[in-house]
């Protein structure tokens, strides 16, 4: 039996923020990133040995246009026991997102006709700037820091992209555009800062993707 | 019109002239007529007036000549804020005091600044803000209050009636030493900066170190963690100090600890599920305070105790206060929800210290109102 819970309930924002984390992966690129807005309704089921799963109707935003709202249903199901097995999340998207196309024809001509590989740190900078130039390489991060954060998501985590230490593009001779990034995730629960290496690969038609991420070690210093 | 920088000494000698615009051609007309050469030696003397201007303002930042000069729309270094607290001190001398509670781990001093109207003892409000030293909204809405409290404390009927009660106590940069190092080495950077005796990492989370639930699930043992509780309850000299002074006071009815990010009101308690006494009360007030601070750019807040709205944290500065009997003891986590965390753009410090300040005062009026 589902079992409603109160909006403001640590367990309810951190499955929101998971579900808003993956639908922003499915759905983003450098012209859109979706972040939650708001938790309209919550509820929780217990499934003997499978695991727990949380239904939630959420409001998302476009983070570059935040009077765009799109309602969202969400279900994610952590599983019990697997601790190296990501949650599974299912969403629908009530409602149009935003079209990209001309901003990411721009940004991907931009960088493929580049002579020297895009190279930058430090997105956004300690006081909270970012240059327009770097705001679609920041948001390809933020997108793509959701597969990341789905990947490693647990009851107990709740993770959000705090900086991009260093991005520099990789040339391909094929159509997509690669980015390797590291960036520092910040986990709320444990209050840790991150770093995670992560290959990105985009295409205006295609979407974004994650070939390959990997955490990365602290240094001492740190 | 002509200007002459170097002027005429004899034949032989050079004249140097800034010619105003109109000037400029009748003039070049006139010493070719009458075959004197000349060379420009600078082309627009406005732009080299223009550039010199902006660096004359750019030093001036550095040190600020007046509270009204201070840019509150920007992030500043540890010596300026201090600089920020001396200039509000003297231009306030019957409001605004300096108080030193203590000395960090460097031995750099901690600073509250009281604001009081008279009286002796009188019951008080304290507000602390960059207890963790990555947050940086915090202290720089801690000194937009400051200045708020000066501005106000006779136009504002609340503030001007809560003053004339109580006292207002502010600790603006809680972790000195930790936000030193978040300005030359690791904007990232959480904790104290104590050395740990069987370990190469540095620092204790100060919001794991006070003596309610101290070590206790919530916190951690490992001194490379960022929530490491410390080695006992108030080893750091940045919590005792404030330890001290709460107990040395002995009438402080309302406490306020500020934090960002993720806009949450919380009231305790963190280290156990069992629910504070005063729950019903603290959550009305954070209703109330949270509507207010939605009224001005309608940011949304949650509010709860700590342990149901974010984690089960041990150790916490305002499951302390409260189990000493301030029943008003609060927590914020300012703006904003993750999209720049703690690298909150500069442009958002005024909304965000706006905004909180109508909360805070929610709060305080209720405190004034509600003597115990």
């Amino acid at each position: 039996a589902a079992m409603e819970l109160p909006l403001s309930h640590r367990s309810v924002t951190r499955a929101a923020a998971l579900a808003a984390h993956c639908a922003c992966y499915q759905r983003g690129g450098p012209g859109r990133g979706l972040a939650l807005r708001a938790v309209r309704r919550a509820s929780r089921q217990d499934i003997d040995d499978v695991g727990r799963k949380y239904h939630l109707e959420l409001v998302l935003e476009d983070v570059l246009d935040k009077d765009s709202t799109v309602n969202c249903t969400a279900e994610v199901l952590y599983h019990l026991g697997h601790k190296n097995v990501a949650p599974d999340v299912q969403f629908t998207i009530e409602g149009e997102l935003k079209n990209t196309d001309e901003a990411d024809n721009i940004f991907y001509n931009r960088i493929k006709s580049l002579e020297i590989e895009l190279v930058a740190e430090n997105i956004p900078d300690s006081h909270g700037n970012i240059s327009p130039e770097m705001e679609p390489i920041h948001l390809l991060a933020w997108v793509a820091s959701g597969y990341v954060i789905w990947q490693n998501s647990t009851e107990k985590t709740k993770f959000q992209l705090a900086q991009i230490k260093h991005v520099k593009q990789v040339k391909r001779s094929d159509e997509y555009l690669e980015f390797d990034y590291v960036i520092l995730l910040h986990e709320m629960v444990s209050q840790e800062i991150i770093p995670w290496q992560m290959t990105v690969l985009w295409h205006p038609q295609h979407g974004v993707q994650v070939t390959q991420d990997s955490r990365q070690l602290k240094h001492a210093s740190e | 019109q002509l200007d002459f920088w170097l002027a005429p000494r004899g034949t032989g000698y050079p004249v140097d002239i800034r010619v105003p615009f109109p000037s400029l051609q009748p003039l070049k007309a006139h010493l070719e007529a009458n075959g004197i050469s000349y060379s420009i030696m600078i082309e627009d003397v406005q732009a080299l007036v223009d550039d010199e201007r902006m660096e004359m303002l750019r030093s001036r930042r550095q040190l600020p000549l007046s509270t009204n000069t201070f840019d509150y729309t920007t992030y500043h270094s540890l010596d300026e804020i201090y600089a920020f607290m001396d200039l509000l001190v003297a231009e306030n001398p019957n409001l605004v005091s300096k108080l030193e509670i203590g000395r960090s781990t460097e031995n750099r001093p901690l600073y509250v600044l009281k604001f009081s109207k008279g009286g002796t003892n009188r019951p008080a409000i304290w507000i602390d803000t960059g207890i963790h030293s990555r947050e940086w909204v915090t202290q720089a809405s801690g000194v937009w209050f400051a200045r708020k409290i000066v501005l106000d404390h006779e136009n504002d009927q609340g503030l001007a009636s809560i003053l004339d009660k109580m006292d207002i106590f502010l600790e603006i940069v809680t972790n000195p030493d930790g936000f030193v190092f978040t300005q030359t080495q690791n904007r990232m950077w959480r904790k104290t900066r104590s050395r740990n005796s069987d370990s190469s990492c540095i620092g204790v989370d100060p919001n794991r170190n006070w003596d309610a639930g101290f070590g206790g699930p919530g916190a951690s043992r490992n001194p490379c963690s960022e929530t490491y509780h410390g080695p006992y309850a108030n080893s750091e000299p940045e919590v005792k100090a404030i330890v001290d002074f709460v107990k040395n006071h002995g009438n402080i009815k309302a406490f306020i600890s500020i934090h960002s990010y993720s806009q949450l009101l919380l009231y305790p308690y963190g280290y156990t599920s069992s629910p504070a006494p005063d729950q019903k009360e603290l959550h009305q007030i954070s209703e109330k305070a949270v509507a207010a601070l939605s009224s001005l750019y309608g940011t949304n807040y949650k509010y709860g105790s700590i342990i149901t709205t974010i984690y089960q944290a041990s150790g916490g500065t305002i499951d302390w206060t409260y189990n000493q009997g301030i029943k008003y003891s609060f927590t914020f986590e300012l703006r904003d929800t993750g999209r720049y965390g703690f690298l909150l753009p500069a442009k958002q410090i005024v909304p965000t210290a706006q905004e909180t300040w109508l909360a805070l005062k929610v709060i305080m009026l209720h405190a004034r109102d509600h003597p115990y």
